[in-house]
């Protein structure tokens, strides 16, 4: 109901006006860019540090379908997941969150025909191209490092949108909630907990049952099993549940953000 | 510490005093989250390194990395932020406070909130029985030398750059593959040849080693007095491009 | 307290401050005073010992600026063009923390601070954080912390620059209070008015030199009349009226939207000028100020 009431008022040019404001930014200075390059770089360290330098340490381990595969093998999905959840949330946090408060970028636009909605699609938009470079590159690292199939990277691309889409639709919701810069503190403590125990480095299965009920509860778990089934080249049907998961994230997130860019900004 | 250098701590602490929430995540969550996610959770796979159990082997890491981040992280936004923003840095300058007064008293101020991070992580992981040596009662020492030896030479950058966004490569540059590639984690004699230097250039690995040495109760891989005399240069460096770059700011 | 010959600052090509003289003596109140860019705040900056003067001789209390600066601002109280008041301090903290800054004892610290409170009249907003209080209040607080160290010498650049005429007339009480205590006062402005209240003698400064020097009194005497006749014609072209008043007065100047007639007696040069049948639409007669003199001597186009 609510994507179809939405469907009928947004128009794509406006949108896409959005969008192209992002990328006039973009021209702004060699600053941008470089913060945008070096985000990509975060995770790739991360799989090298842990995925292949602890991962000669661990040998191998349980990839919960039953099968047991390199530790560079299991890390590299769950990083790729995360590239895609960094990449989204730094578009729709701090620089959604500046460009809401401080530099007035929505208020001028929302003093043209541009809805809301329009703003926040276009705004996702936007974070998704930035995410989608990020892990469009580190699928092209994880072929060349043979840590998975070419076919199965070409398969599980299009998931790590669909995780790009729902952290970046909930980060920009909970960015029009933020009171002060002071608040972001809280914002990473969350990703970088969420990147520590959603079955990114250790299965999930080895944390005792309280701790795995909670875990798997959380967003980024299910973006990681989402992810790893591709990658490791065998989808099973609670890929179907995680996709859900994420999906439920998109609209809940986008309508929520909507929401309130419209009760912020035109009051 | 001179009188005006004393009065610079205290005006950091007042601060610290009011803002201190902000801190307690990075300081004293991340660090034993860090600890249980690696080395309890992937530990449970590996076994053994050098010897002892891997938890007991990364826990002298997690404590050396942490006292680095912190080093680094309270050494950027807020120094620059003396200069461009809030201009603290000018108002203490026209009263009797000089330079060195005012980068001694923040340097102590950065090494003082290392030590209780550090202190408390060590309570924390001392209470799960995973300190192997009382040697180690001599890493809060090693701590602040590490701090000391990168919040210089990073307060130094920090008052030398005029716009904030150099500070995300700093981080994506030099904090996080120092933290993951220094021996934190694994040994460095697990990377490739080419790039272990790298490692060797970082005081972080030597904070590590010294760090690993005390709580495993073994000699470090470099005699000690090779690790500290590192640890030594760079603050002294640090602390000399420090005076230039603050002076430069503040006078024209 | 302040000995200046052949002052010069540079930055790169430009020229701040080209060759300036000065001498202030203790318990005087020396006023700068020049349009925007004149060479007013480099001046203010090299004498709170933060700027290198380029070229030329600095003394101040009696010591070298470059080489005993910590000890020149341990004396010195200075008050910036801008606030730079620590945001995240409370009202009292910053009073305390400045004072700690001097080598104040804590005690001695706490006792100054309370003093300075009734001074900047901040008592109710002791409390309180810098970030919410009022521009005046603020401007206030500044002073008030400018003179924690209880200095030889204040320092006050543009002290009431974009405040509101109450919250100025405030300060300007509060800065009168500090001249009877016999502190020196160094004061930039482009207030005329507030040049007149505070400043026993003062330069006025135009491209980096001074143009002027002198006691407000004696300036206006030297570069205008006693007195100033103000006319407005309503919509006739101003330049047309002025032939017509040729041998009124000793000088007039025409401004875009009324007349200057300079002259001893301004009561006598207006009857002259109904006497020739001129009809103005409106008329003044005052003293003459120090704004007179401003515009004499700096041209009257507007430098920002």
């Amino acid at each position: 109901m609510v994507t179809l009431a939405v469907a009928r008022r947004v128009s794509a040019g406006r949108v896409g006006a959005v969008v192209g404001r992002n990328v006039g930014a973009l021209r702004s200075g060699a600053s941008y860019w470089l913060v945008l390059v070096s985000g990509f770089f975060e995770p790739l360290l991360y799989l090298l540090s842990i995925g292949v330098g602890v991962g000669a340490l661990v040998g191998s381990v349980p990839a919960g379908d039953g099968r047991v595969v390199s530790y560079a093998v299991f890390v590299a999905p769950a990083m790729l997941a995360a590239s895609a959840m960094n990449g989204a949330l730094a578009e729709t946090t701090f620089n959604f969150f500046f460009k809401m408060r401080y530099a007035k970028t929505f208020e001028a636009i929302l003093a043209t025909p541009v809805r809301p909605v329009e703003v926040a699609l276009g705004e996702l938009c936007w974070a998704m191209v930035r995410s989608s470079v990020y892990t469009a590159l580190f699928l092209v690292v994880m072929v060349v490092l043979r840590l998975a199939d070419p076919w199965w990277a070409v398969a599980a691309f299009p998931a790590t949108m669909l995780v790009g889409l729902a952290f970046g639709a909930v980060g920009m919701a909970a960015s029009t909630l933020l009171r002060g810069w002071q608040d972001f503190d809280l914002i990473s403590a969350a990703q970088f907990s969420l990147f520590l125990f959603s079955g990114t480095f250790s299965p999930v299965g080895d944390y005792p049952l309280v701790l795995r009920v909670l875990v798997e509860a959380l967003p980024l778990y299910h973006a990681v099993e989402l992810v790893r089934g591709l990658t490791l080249g065998a989808p099973g049907w609670a890929a179907l549940g995680h996709a859900a998961y994420l999906v439920a994230m998109v609209v809940a997130g986008l309508w929520f953000a909507a929401r309130r860019i419209e009760r912020v900004l035109c009051a | 510490m001179a009188r005006p250098a004393v009065a610079v701590l205290e005006r950091h602490l007042t601060l610290y005093k009011r803002l201190w929430r902000a801190s307690v995540f990075s300081s004293f969550v991340l660090p034993v989250l860090f600890l249980a996610s690696i080395g309890l959770g992937v530990g449970g796979y590996v076994g053994e390194v050098g010897g002892v159990p891997y938890v007991e082997w990364i826990v002298p890491g997690v404590l050396a990395s942490t006292a680095f981040q912190m080093a680094v992280g309270e050494c950027t936004y807020s120094v620059l932020g003396e200069f461009k923003w809030s201009r603290q840095a000018h108002a203490m300058y026209a009263t009797r406070v000089s330079v060195p007064d005012m980068i001694a008293g923040w340097l102590a101020y950065v090494v003082l909130r290392v030590e209780v991070a550090v202190v408390v992580f060590l309570a924390v992981v001392a209470a799960f029985g995973v300190l192997g040596s009382a040697w180690a009662v001599l890493t809060p020492l090693v701590a602040a030398l590490l701090a000391l030896s990168v919040a210089a030479p990073v307060t130094a950058f920090s008052a030398s750059i005029d716009h904030d966004s150099y500070f995300a490569l700093l981080f994506r540059f030099v904090m996080i593959p120092s933290t993951l590639f220094a021996g934190v984690f694994f040994p460095v004699e697990q990377l490739p040849l080419l790039v272990r230097p790298l490692a060797y250039v970082s005081p972080l690995w030597h904070g590590v080693e010294l760090c690993r040495a005390a709580t495993l109760g073994v000699a470090p891989p470099w005699p000690v007095w090779a690790h500290a005399g590192y640890l030594v240069v760079f603050a002294v460096a640090g602390v000399a491009w420090a005076r230039v770059a603050f002076a430069r700011r503040l006078r024209d | 307290m302040i000995h200046a010959r052949g002052l010069v600052k540079r930055f790169g090509d430009f020229t701040a401050v080209a060759g300036i003289d000065l001498d202030v003596a203790p318990g005087e109140a020396f006023g700068f005073l020049g349009p925007n860019g004149a060479g007013k705040s480099s001046t203010m900056r090299m004498i709170s010992c933060v700027s290198m003067p380029s070229a030329g001789e600095l003394r101040i209390l009696g010591m070298d600026p470059v080489r005993q600066g910590p000890a020149i601002r341990a004396r010195l109280g200075v008050c910036p063009q801008l606030d730079n008041l620590d945001p995240d301090l409370t009202v009292r903290e910053n009073l305390t923390t400045y004072a700690r800054y001097f080598g104040l004892s804590r005690a001695q610290a706490r006792e100054r601070a309370e003093e300075l409170l009734d001074f900047a009249q901040l008592r109710e907003k002791a409390g309180s954080r810098v970030e919410p209080l009022s521009g005046g209040m603020k401007r206030r607080l500044t002073i008030a912390r400018a003179m924690v160290n209880d200095p030889d010498l204040v320092l006050l650049d543009e002290p009431t620059t974009g405040l509101d005429p109450q919250a100025r007339h405030l300060l300007w009480e509060r800065l009168f209070r500090l001249k009877q205590r016999g502190v020196t006062l160094v004061l930039t402005t482009h207030y005329m008015d507030e040049a007149e209240q505070l400043c026993d003698r003062l330069v006025v400064m135009d491209g980096g030199r001074i143009v002027a020097e002198g006691s407000p009194r004696s300036l206006i005497e030297r570069y205008s009349s006693a007195e100033v006749v103000e006319l407005r014609f309503g919509d006739r072209v101003l330049r047309e009226v002025v032939p017509e008043l040729e041998g009124v007065a000793d000088r007039v100047d025409v401004l875009p939207d009324r007349i200057l007639v300079y002259a001893k007696d301004g009561d006598g040069a207006l009857s002259e000028v109904h006497r020739r049948g001129l009809a103005p639409s409106s008329v003044l007669v005052r003293r003459s100020s120090l704004e007179d003199v401003f515009l004499h001597l700096t041209g009257r186009t507007l430098v920002d």
